[in-house]
């Protein structure tokens, strides 16, 4: 049955099952493959997404329960905190091999929406549920730092 | 890996090759474009710099190659009339920079400004992309950027040589009055010209037999930190993975797999599979059970509704605990020999004290964000296959193999791939093989991705091998080592590959030793041997290889004999790197940086380690501070590298630190382990936790300043950070850690 969800800012339409999650709707269907799949069960970030501007791991979460809210993914984000930490991140060179690095992108923006100024310890916190098998963290934490200071 | 050629084990010679061309991995109208440019009618599109056969001479190819070379266009560069300049990469891009790195190479000898450059990824071809050391196209053993240093710059040298003679001639003045510099051509008159405007015009002019390379003082690219050419795709999530390729039509597969390694399909029942909405079909393959569906979601829920049933009987039943039992067993009986100086026994007979210690060393996964995944598209008589190959020829001959075609009617294009570790060079290309296996029973012209489910990928072997070490030295009464025994016991990496024949020696594997057998330090009695073990678990070798075994147990024990000499650990290792300048170099550096001696906070301790891998040299100072109840923190670690001329610092530093973190991640709690019966216990990232960014120390990366030849920078700084921590963990506490990951113990204060 066609269902339609906002994402980035736009009704898409899409037809899957009522069991799918948001992750294979947004890149199965919609394309956006920014989002990546990393573990499927909520314990790697990679396929991090904001929901009326929360951020969320979107395997953990069925399309259907998106419907009325608001879906923003890595390829929709905008606005001065977004920027700023896509800044920082290009600046720094966070990425390697850069799979996970949307997921850190949008968890990092949910962290600077909530606390401007974080500490090293308010970015461990936060950001621990983001698995880096390149282990960029140390550039994480410094680009983190580097976007606080932009906004 | 290897420094032999390796081309005759694969079914893929230079005759049967496709000529190569510079092909974007999804752009099905290149050969088109290049047929239009090289008659001279480019109708608006580029006109690129060509390097055909004697330009392929030039660049240190044999006659053979060249011939094949032949009439070959852009094989490594295209210079457009819009003024890019594209980089042709050769090498998969696994994180390590593999496409910065090789397009600043290009760009320091053509003169090009940074901003002006592109890349894309090279075609499959194992002669025109081959990797030096390998013979064959492929990446590994950190050889990228070494073994194309040479030959990257020669491309740079050539096209700007043709750039200058054609703004040369369009002048009317002499080559040596043509100035190039940030991109732009230009003569004291004040007449300038882009790369873009003169690239048509250059393309006519015959290719330089020599191209003269810059010397070092020349350098404006290789030796600052250029911006990574990949850090915006990634950073905005554009960069397209091979779990990212998209076709109308495209189905997505999953395999159901053994539960133990080497069991088979015995009969399975698809009724639930079949009625979920979205399956297209199940297929019995070699690998398992496939399930082929309109997308990734409903392909997974029929695989969960399959029934399986298992033939075991040719099945790797033995538990790790087994393993491990049968292992140390072996430790006791004399193996192959790997290095043998002086008389061991001798001299321990002679020894004031003796140190002895076990080590054991779990399965590894590699865990890779981007598991492993492949497209296909197969009408039975071609194939195209997208994936992100570390060995691209093996691959190609594989999937040739599999699919029963000439090598040249399969296209396979290598994309960004979501990390590798060593995952992405496999030798039996079984992730290729299994999609192809996949699409040949399908038997319909329709794309197909097959992936990994991060379950598929914890469980699905190819691990760092279990290891079980002895060693045992004795040192004077003056505090010198005289006597060094070293036994290793441990699967082969190689052994049923055809790399074999290259890299097991003697009944030596090299990868079971490297580390052990170079031992630095100079000692005048030293054995080092090996027990290979047969067993049904599929293994591979994981970022440092060897290393990741060997520098644990060596360095450990050199702390362990400092401290029977009563010596500080470093003048300790000091005193015994008589004759090797860069081990100290690095030691020195890092030990300095680190504050070696200084005081430290409360319960926090120090622990050094040194060791070479793949031609670089690392050493790492590592900060620990006990909580008081058995845990402990890694709070800082200072490391120094020397990898020869550092061609982009900031790409050597963030190698050095994902390595650390690589390794961190193996000392302080990653093991797979099988329960009785064999099967593997972990299945996600819950039970194979990954280093999270609350475990990452601060970490301070050096560089030994060097003029010497680049070597490897992917996997030096993995290894050094396990004997590191264990050492800085045993000033702590005096506890050795013995056993791998370090949550197999409690540290605390002695």
């Amino acid at each position: 049955m066609p269902t339609t969800i906002n994402v980035n800012g736009k009704s898409r339409e899409f037809d899957a099952a009522a069991d799918t999650p948001l992750l294979w709707v947004l890149r199965d269907e919609l394309k956006l493959t920014g989002t990546k799949f990393g573990c499927g069960a909520g314990l790697c970030g990679a396929c991090s997404v904001h929901l009326d501007g929360e951020l969320v791991r979107s395997c953990q979460i069925l399309a259907q329960d998106a419907v009325g809210r608001s879906v923003t993914t890595i390829e929709g984000i905008d606005g001065k905190v977004a920027e700023a930490v896509m800044a920082a991140w290009m600046k720094l060179d966070v990425a390697q091999c850069g799979y996970c690095q949307p997921g850190q992108v949008m968890a990092a923006i949910g962290l600077l929406s909530q606390i401007p100024k974080p500490t090293d310890d308010d970015i461990d916190k936060s950001m621990d549920g983001n698995a880096c098998r390149c282990a960029t963290y140390h550039r994480i934490r410094a680009a983190i730092h580097e976007a606080a200071k932009a906004i | 890996m290897t420094t032999s050629p390796i081309t005759s084990i694969f079914a893929y010679t230079p005759e049967l090759s496709t000529p190569a061309v510079a092909v974007a991995p999804v752009e099905p109208n290149r050969r088109t474009f290049l047929k239009l440019s090289g008659s001279g009618l480019a109708l608006g599109l580029a006109a690129p710099v060509r390097f055909g056969g004697v330009g392929l001479g030039a660049l240190g190819s044999t006659a053979a190659e060249a011939k094949v070379g032949a009439g070959l266009a852009d094989a490594f560069l295209r210079i457009a009339p819009d003024n890019t300049v594209t980089v042709i990469i050769k090498h998969v891009d696994i994180g390590q920079g593999a496409a910065t790195g090789l397009a600043t190479l290009v760009a320091e000898e053509l003169d090009a400004s940074w901003t002006q450059i592109r890349t894309e990824f090279a075609p499959s071809d194992p002669v025109v992309y081959k990797n030096s050391a390998f013979g064959v196209q492929g990446v590994g053993g950190s050889t990228g950027l070494a073994t194309s240093f040479e030959q990257y710059r020669k491309v740079g040298a050539t096209a700007r040589a043709m750039l200058v003679a054609a703004a040369a001639k369009e002048w009317g003045v002499a080559t040596s009055e043509v100035s190039v510099t940030n991109g732009v051509l230009s003569i004291k008159s004040g007449k300038t010209a882009s790369f873009g405007a003169m690239a048509d015009a250059a393309s006519k002019f015959p290719v330089p037999a020599e191209a003269t390379l810059k010397t070092p003082e020349q350098f404006v690219y290789i030796g600052k930190s250029f911006p990574r050419v990949d850090s915006r795709a990634k950073s905005t999530g554009t960069a397209t993975f091979t779990i990212d390729v998209q076709m109308d039509g495209m189905l997505t597969a999953v395999i159901a797999r053994p539960p133990k390694f080497g069991a088979t399909v015995k009969a399975f029942d698809a009724t639930a599979a079949e009625k979920v909405s979205g399956v297209v079909k199940v297929l019995q393959v070699p690998q398992g059970v496939a399930v082929l569906a309109n997308n990734t979601w409903a392909a997974i829920k029929g695989r969960d509704a399959l029934k399986v049933t298992w033939d075991e009987s040719k099945a790797e039943t033995r538990s790790s605990s087994d393993i491990l039992t049968e292992y140390r067993a072996l430790l006791d009986k004399p193996g192959a020999v790997a290095r043998k100086d002086g008389d061991v026994a001798a001299a321990f007979a002679k020894a004031a004290k003796v140190v002895e210690a076990d080590f054991e060393f779990p399965f590894l996964a590699h865990a890779t964000m981007e598991p492993m995944d492949c497209v296909i598209r197969y009408d039975g008589s071609s194939a195209e296959i997208w994936t992100g190959s570390q060995l691209q020829t093996v691959d190609h001959g594989a999937a040739a193999s599999a699919l029963q075609l000439k090598p040249e009617a399969i296209k396979l294009n290598t994309m960004w791939a979501g990390g590798s570790f060593g995952r992405r060079a496999i030798a039996d290309a079984h992730y290729v093989v299994e999609a192809c296996s996949i699409a040949k029973a399908f038997g319909k012209p329709v794309p197909i991705k097959v992936i990994w489910t991060r379950e598929d990928d914890i469980k699905g072997g190819y691990y760092r091998p279990v290891y079980v070490h002895r060693l045992k030295a004795g040192i004077d009464k003056d505090g010198n080592i005289i006597a060094w025994q070293h036994r290793i016991v441990g699967q082969s990496i190689i052994a049923g590959t055809p790399f074999e024949g290259m890299m097991v020696k003697d009944g030596v594997d090299v990868t079971s030793v490297e580390g052990a057998n170079n031992l630095p330090y100079a000692i005048p009695n030293i054995t080092v041997d090996l027990h290979t073990v047969k067993l049904g678990v599929p293994v591979l070798w994981w970022r440092s290889v060897g290393a990741t075994h060997t520098a644990h147990s060596t360095e450990h024990m050199m702390d362990m004999l400092a401290k029977e000499a009563g010596r500080d650990p470093v003048a300790f290792r000091e005193a015994h790197l008589k004759g090797k300048p860069r081990h100290l170099a690095a030691l020195k550096l890092a030990t300095e940086k680190a504050g070696w001696g200084q005081p430290l906070p409360p319960n926090t301790y120090r622990g050094v380690a040194v060791h070479e891998s793949f031609a670089s040299y690392v050493a790492q100072v590592a900060e620990v501070t006990l909580d008081g109840t058995g845990g402990f923190k890694v709070t800082r670690i200072v490391s120094a590298i020397d990898c020869g001329l550092a061609v982009n610092p900031d790409i050597v530093h963030a190698q050095v630190e994902g390595g650390i973190g690589y390794g961190l991640g193996a000392a302080l709690r990653n093991e797979i382990t099988l329960a009785k019966g064999g099967a593997v216990e972990q299945s996600n990232f819950d039970s194979y936790q990954p280093l999270r960014i609350s475990d990452m120390p601060k970490i301070e990366s050096h560089i030994v300043a060097s003029a010497a030849p680049p070597t490897g920078v992917g996997e030096p700084g993995t290894p050094v950070a396990l004997p590191a921590v264990a050492n800085a963990l045993f000033a702590a506490s005096g506890q050795k850690t013995l056993k791998l990951p370090m949550t197999k113990q409690a540290y605390k204060t002695s």
